[in-house]
């Protein structure tokens, strides 16, 4: 459920980076006051294998959709919430930055829907008062599912609200929120079993992971990383061995979610967000504002009748005319550069 | 997939080891002309089209001063833009509003809605990921750092990237190993694999247990420290002025109604 640029305004992208890098400069902090150093390589290890991990999807049954897991309570549950929160965080930005999975203004959004709900809701208020102090493996299981679905589901509410606050896109609140939330669901259920799955594996191979931990210091030093990391490896390909079998092709919830959503038959423009205030600047500014092709509002009063007044052809063809030429030069430039540094060379 | 996805990543880092104009740039002009780029394409409104396309200029400009190959920048664009394609793809089924007539042919708002998050996904995946390919990771690191971005999560994000590399190279001799020992279907089954990854992992953690006590050993605190200076030259200042310039020009200003109406009036 990556957030993608596209859906997003200026300011929504700029509001959540502020809550996002609040928490990364908070949970930094915290983490030099309470670790020991012994922590950072480990928190990397985790982070290349929830990588690998996330780059699975699979199939989630009766809805033709795929999702890939979070991996967010996991690493809660084992990190606690502040290394586990700046985990997800690294690994949205690589991922970001690598293969442009989201883009870079909607990766504040992605870590907050990934990381701040499982890591400082979902397992302090959620998983903890459940689990308790008797740790069995079916109270894990329960504590890891209903943990898992609160945090797909607030994740979930929240791509909603960004998308609203956007004014991207039409649908109206509540019909969004029908059509995510129970998508959500079912990947909530399908994560929290991976996580309880995970947990309780990791749990049976290395116990002392589990004992006696503290909240802020669930890593002692005495816990060689070594068999924690066995335990990992484990759990690594057994969850890559029994996905890649559900791996599909298919768009993951989102993108499932967000097809029925675009682009409905009426649209509305709704003078909302940084968007429409930049563009009545840009109204005010334009130096030739009674031009064709490219302005929204006359599509939209095109469209107000039924079989309205469509654009004349004679603005279209200028505008047309004018994309031309500018493709053409952008194109030339590139080609004269080339051309310029082959000889220079 | 997964294995090509892995090793693009391994070429696009070998790509931002070049040098050239571009390269050179301080990895914070990059990081914030990029972030204002990215910012700019996006505030455009839903049924934008001619004002994206002089945008085009940037990405075409950086393609051609650093030398970094089109084809596979397009190729990794391509890779991703399922999303985007899904996302509009239902915008002309949807929206059938006709938009423009032009000699008989009817557009609808779906098409041009459709068409307007294609330029925007090409613009904002392609600057990304012209970001890397002109800066190496660690640079950017080191200037998210700069940037005011805490330490130890800057220090987490190098170690991320440093695992992923470890684990490929490993990777890639293992199968190798294992293809050559294997004979048609037999031997690479699950067994195999979940044995081989398991070996791999261990590996890779030995090694990082090696490389950081080799860190302790040196004095490693929690930080990583590096050699690497960031310096803000003329020609960064002039990049960035050159590119605010440019951002600006461009949103604000009907730069293809302009030249359409100039080259329709010279006829």
């Amino acid at each position: 459920m990556h957030m993608a640029d596209a859906l997003l305004s200026p300011a929504v992208g700029a509001a959540f980076w502020a809550g996002t890098l609040g928490t990364i400069a908070y949970c930094s902090k915290k983490l030099k006051e309470t670790m020991d150093e012994k922590l950072i390589p480990v928190m990397g290890v985790l982070g290349a294998f929830i990588f690998a991990a996330q780059m699975i999807n699979f199939m989630i049954p009766g809805t033709g959709s795929s999702g890939h897991i979070g991996g967010g309570m996991i690493l809660a549950i084992i990190l606690g919430p502040s290394a586990a929160f700046l985990v997800m965080a690294s690994v949205l930005t690589v991922q970001a930055f690598f293969f442009a999975d989201g883009g870079l203004l909607a990766l504040g959004c992605n870590i907050w829907n990934l990381g701040i709900y499982p890591c400082f809701i979902a397992y302090p208020l959620v998983y903890k008062p459940l689990v308790k102090s008797e740790k069995t493996p079916s109270r894990i299981t329960i504590a890891a599912v209903i943990s898992g679905v609160v945090g797909l589901q607030l994740g979930a509410f929240s791509v909603v609200l960004e998308t609203m606050l956007s004014g991207m896109s039409e649908l109206p609140f509540v019909s969004f929120l029908f059509l995510m939330q129970p998508i959500h669901l079912g990947i909530g259920l399908i994560e929290g079993f991976v996580t309880a799955g995970v947990i309780n594996f990791v749990k049976a191979a290395r116990p002392e992971i589990f004992e006696g931990v503290t909240p802020e210091h669930q890593l002692s030093a005495d816990v060689s990383t070594n068999k924690i990391l066995v335990g990992l490896l484990i759990v690594a390909v057994l969850t890559g061995g029994a996905l890649s079998w559900f791996s599909s092709s298919n768009p993951d919830g989102l993108e499932w979610s967000v097809e029925k959503v675009f682009g409905r038959p009426e649209l509305p423009q709704k003078g909302r967000g940084i968007a429409s205030a930049l563009k009545s600047i840009q109204e005010k500014t334009a130096f030739l504002p009674d031009y064709g092709f490219k302005k929204p509002e006359r599509a939209e009063k095109a469209k107000s009748g039924p079989s309205g007044p469509l654009v004349e052809s004679g603005k279209s063809v200028s505008g047309i005319v004018g994309s031309a030429i500018v493709l053409a030069a952008v194109l030339l430039i590139g080609v004269v550069i080339r051309a310029l540094r082959r000889k220079s060379a | 997939m997964f294995d090509s996805e892995y090793f693009n990543l391994g070429y696009l880092d070998t790509l931002s080891y070049k040098d050239t104009l571009i390269h050179r740039l301080d990895p914070r002009t990059k990081l914030v002309a990029t972030l204002a780029f990215i910012v700019t394409v996006v505030s455009f409104p839903k049924y934008e089209i001619a004002g994206l396309l002089p945008f085009f200029l940037f990405p075409v400009l950086l393609f051609t001063l650093s030398d970094i190959p089109v084809k596979f920048i397009l190729r990794k664009v391509f890779l991703v833009s399922s999303f985007a394609f899904f996302v509009g793809v239902f915008n002309p089924l949807l929206d059938r509003q006709a938009v423009y007539e032009f000699y008989g042919f009817t557009i609808s708002g779906g098409w041009v809605s459709f068409l307007s998050v294609m330029l925007k996904f090409f613009l904002t995946i392609t600057s990304a990921l012209l970001l890397v390919a002109t800066t190496s990771f660690p640079g950017v690191c080191h200037a998210l750092q700069k940037l005011g971005m805490p330490g130890v999560f800057v220090t987490q994000l190098l170690f991320l990237y440093r695992y992923i590399f470890v684990l490929v190279e490993e990777t890639m001799k293992v199968v190798r190993a294992r293809d050559m020992r294997s004979f048609g279907s037999k031997g690479k089954g699950m067994k195999t694999f979940v044995s081989l990854i398991g070996t791999l992992f261990l590996r890779t953690i030995e090694r990082a247990e090696r490389i950081y006590l080799a860190m302790l050993s040196r004095g490693f605190t929690g930080t990583i420290h590096t050699s690497r200076t960031c310096s803000f030259s003329i020609t960064d200042a002039a990049f960035l002025a050159t590119a605010a310039g440019a951002l600006y020009l461009f949103r604000m200003h009907d730069v293809v109604g302009y030249l359409g109406r100039l080259s329709m009036g010279t006829f």
